[in-house]
């Protein structure tokens, strides 16, 4: 709300608007346009809400590098959204680095957790993760959430990290607002992006940038056997972020890639998650024995 | 040219006594304790038995190996003192060390002899008789009693110094059978139950054994050498076979010996005029002695992969701490960081008075540009380097990387090791190719987590289950896949494992299994266990 308010003694270009907001440049140039007589024009208005009010979807090329996610710790939905988020924000990475980069992303993936998550709800299991990322896993095991964030601040540091993910189970007072603000300083400083995935905890104060609420979903059918359960499907809530409006989700990760539905169009029958591979069998037309015994 | 120590561990005991009266007016008790009998001893499962026993106590009748009660019935007023192999060992070594003044390198004989290379080196001491000479008298200067024997083939010389004439040396144009006919067999540095076994043969000296392996004048000497080589066929190991040790003590074969290399370590350290009783000044000293040995290491082209860190302290305390690193490194500022969090409950006491930094352990490491932590604040830090600062602080166990292990149990198909060591699969992959039928889960369980089944479907998996304290319906599942036990590891009464994957029905996946199968005779109902959540 602060920032609404103060936007309109900002200049009037909405994309200067647009990439404002890190409070403390708010303060300077609010400084120093006090006395200019400045009023935002019509287009410059719709052009910030706009931006403003632009609904979030996978493949965004602005990522946060601080997100959290709240979860129960009775299923691994917490854990499998970090890491579709995370690979989806590597995958276009991947996409905005020129040919002469390096083809394929090698770097690690710190994985911190602390103790109580670990007994809550396990480890990551190798054969479980996407096959990228098999080899690329560098797992901590903290003993107290205050070690866990001294792991997650030496992560975010180093430069060899592709992305930092990190499990905290409940509110412990060592994240508070203080530490959670040193983690998004941490990883916009070097680049890397931090998903922080709280089991179980209430959403108290933080600095993240987007803040999701996650739960699973009932997923859809696979094509070739009904009663079986279908590729992840979360029911994921943004109910905090600040370059987009809250909204909600029915996230699916399928083959690797994040699919976001609509929950209203989510509730007609969702498609197939199977590929389809073409026709295997001829349609049966006319001429079958069974066209004809019908007949 | 071969030394034997025939009296090290009574040696050393006898010097280390004098060690400890030296400058006392004990001088003469110790003499005293000298003449009486003594036998060292070491703690078996049947008593305390005799390793070594001096002059007196031979005289009296004790032998080593002996037990100390058998001992005690010949020489009642017989004294003990404990043995110290490992310490007769270390000295060894560094005798070894000591003996390269007389050639380029020595080896360790074990227990108590060396071997050193003198080839081309004896015309410096005025030919070979002079170089023993020379020998004798050094190691009597050290006072320790010793045989040294010169011969063209380390065993020769071994069996010379061992049992041949006192300062024998072997010419490299003489015959060596001929010289060394009459020894023993012992002297062919054999297994005691190898010795048994000639003595029972009637081969008691090597002019025996060598007339049976060369010439066969008749059939049935050349029978005899048949049936010995027969014999000792299948022993490939020299200290249980004759016929290589005598060659090898001919020159026939060749004999590899491993020479003693003294290393020495980067060490700095640095005496203080006042006792340190503050941390800063304590931060400072160390960060010069991390520049001095980053200076010192830079010198010999190596890192540091351990590093110790001793603080005498004035009232003779010594405080050590010990860092690991992942990689060889030698930044001041990384070392200096990773100690600052080791030093923080030090009892300083009355000060430190000396604090001495040594690389124990150093690998080879290359000039390259230099990561300072300038560019580690601009550009953040390197993987070994963050991976040093979370073990500094949560332990070596804590940060670890899973890789895959050759089994078909999930919780065994990944073993945990350090960040940065190799997988250990270079030569055999864990599986032939991963299996990718079904889905496993994104997370296992440390333990599997027993689920009370409340409502079981015909099918046989559960159709409504307790987990804790919360009831699922389950709505879908896949499977079973079945894994069998691994019956080359574990009990026969090991029960195989169906795995289902479900959904319950709010969308929450899991991967339970039912360990056994009804009526499979290895226990009563199956139970059923939620080992994994999937994503």
């Amino acid at each position: 709300m602060v920032f609404l308010m103060t936007s309109s003694i900002l200049p009037p270009s909405a994309k200067a608007l647009h990439d404002f907001p890190v409070p403390s440049r708010l303060k300077a140039g609010g400084q120093r346009y006090v006395g200019a007589d400045l009023h935002l024009s019509s287009n410059d208005v719709a052009a910030l809400s706009k931006a403003r009010e632009g609904r979030w979807q996978p493949g965004l090329t602005d990522q946060p590098f601080h997100s959290e996610i709240f979860t129960g710790a009775a299923d691994a939905s917490g854990a499998g959204l970090a890491l579709a988020l995370a690979r989806d924000a590597l995958s276009v990475e991947g996409q905005q680095q020129d040919t002469l980069a390096e083809v394929e992303d090698r770097r690690q993936v710190l994985w911190v957790q602390d103790r109580r998550a670990i007994q809550r709800s396990g480890r990551p299991y190798t054969q479980g993760l996407p096959r990228e990322m098999r080899d690329r896993l560098i797992h901590v095991e903290a003993g107290s959430p205050e070690d866990a964030l001294f792991a997650l601040e030496e992560g975010l540091r180093c430069r060899d990290f592709a992305c930092v993910i990190g499990e905290i189970t409940g509110n412990p007072r060592a994240l508070d607002f203080t530490a959670s603000r040193r983690l998004s300083l941490a990883a916009e400083k070097h680049g890397t992006a931090l998903w922080l995935v709280r089991l179980e905890a209430e959403a108290d104060l933080s600095s993240a940038r987007m803040r999701w609420r996650v739960e699973a979903a009932p997923s859809a059918s696979p094509r070739w056997n009904a009663a079986a359960p279908g590729a992840p499907v979360w029911k994921a809530e943004l109910f905090r972020a600040r370059r987009h409006a809250p909204g909600k989700w029915i996230l699916s990760d399928d083959k690797g890639c994040l699919c976001a539905n609509d929950p209203l169009r989510a509730a007609q029958p969702a498609k197939f998650s199977s590929p389809d591979i073409g026709h295997l069998v001829r349609p049966t037309v006319g001429r079958s024995l069974a066209a004809v015994a019908r007949a | 040219m071969a030394i034997w120590c025939a009296r090290l561990s009574v040696d050393r005991w006898r010097l280390s006594l004098g060690r400890e009266s030296d400058g006392s007016e004990s001088q003469r008790g110790a003499s005293g304790l000298e003449t009486q009998p003594t036998v060292l001893i070491a703690e078996t499962a049947h008593g305390p038995r005799i390793e070594a026993a001096n002059d007196a106590a031979r005289e009296a009748g004790a032998r080593p190996g002996m037990m100390l009660a058998d001992a005690r019935t010949l020489c009642p007023q017989i004294q003990t003192a404990p043995a110290d192999p490992a310490g007769d060992l270390a000295f060894l070594e560094k005798l070894a060390v000591w003996a390269q003044r007389w050639g380029p390198w020595s080896a360790l004989d074990r227990p108590d002899g060396l071997l050193v290379d003198v080839t081309g080196a004896a015309h410096l001491f005025g030919g070979e008789t002079r170089l023993l000479t020379d020998v004798e008298a050094n190691f009597a200067k050290r006072s320790l009693a010793m045989r040294a024997a010169i011969a063209p083939t380390a065993g020769a010389a071994w069996a010379l110094a061992h049992y041949g004439p006192a300062k024998a040396i072997l010419g490299t144009q003489e015959d060596a059978m001929r010289r060394l006919s009459d020894l023993p067999v012992a002297a062919l540095r054999l297994d005691g139950d190898v010795l048994t076994v000639l003595r029972r043969l009637g081969l008691k000296k090597l002019g025996d054994l060598s007339d049976i392996t060369q010439g066969a004048a008749s059939r049935s000497e050349a029978a005899a050498r048949d049936a010995l080589h027969r014999r000792f066929r299948n022993r490939k190991s020299p200290s249980a076979n004759p016929l290589i040790r005598l060659d090898q003590l001919l020159g026939r074969v060749p004999e590899p010996l491993l020479p003693v290399v003294q290393q020495r370590l980067p060490l700095v350290q640095r005496r203080l005029m006042e006792p340190l009783r503050h941390r800063s000044l304590l931060d400072r000293v160390l960060s010069d002695l991390a520049e001095d040995m980053a200076r010192e290491l830079e010198g010999r082209g190596e890192g540091a992969r351990r590093l110790e860190l001793g603080l005498w302290r004035v009232d003779g305390e010594v405080i050590v701490r010990r860092l690991e690193l992942a990689a060889a490194t030698r930044e001041p500022a990384h070392i200096t960081r990773l100690f600052a969090d080791k030093l923080e409950n030090i009892e300083a006491g009355f000060g430190i008075e000396t604090i001495r930094l040594r690389a124990s352990w150093a690998e080879p490491l290359h000039s390259a540009q230099c990561d300072i932590e300038e560019s580690a604040q601009r550009r953040g830090t390197s993987l070994s380097a963050c991976i040093d600062r979370l073990t500094v602080r949560l332990g070596p166990n804590a940060v670890r990387r899973p890789v895959p292990h050759a089994s078909h149990l999930p919780e065994r198909s990944q073993r945990w090791r350090g960040p940065l060591e190799p997988d250990g699969l270079e030569h055999e992959p864990a599986s032939q190719g991963a299996l990718e039928l079904y889905a496993k889960p994104l997370k296992l369980l440390d333990e599997p987590e027993r689920i009370a089944v409340l409502y079981a479907s015909p099918d046989g998996y559960p159709q409504r289950f307790r987990w804790r304290g919360n009831v699922h319906e389950v709505t879908r599942v896949e499977g079973p896949e079945r894994i069998a036990p691994e019956w080359w590891r574990a009990k026969s009464t090991a029960r195989l494992r169906d795995y289902y994957r479900i959904e319950d029905a709010q969308g929450r996946r899991y991967w339970i299994y039912r360990c056994g199968i009804a009526g499979d005779g290895r226990g009563g109902t199956p139970d059923w266990f939620l080992q994994g959540l999937l994503a």
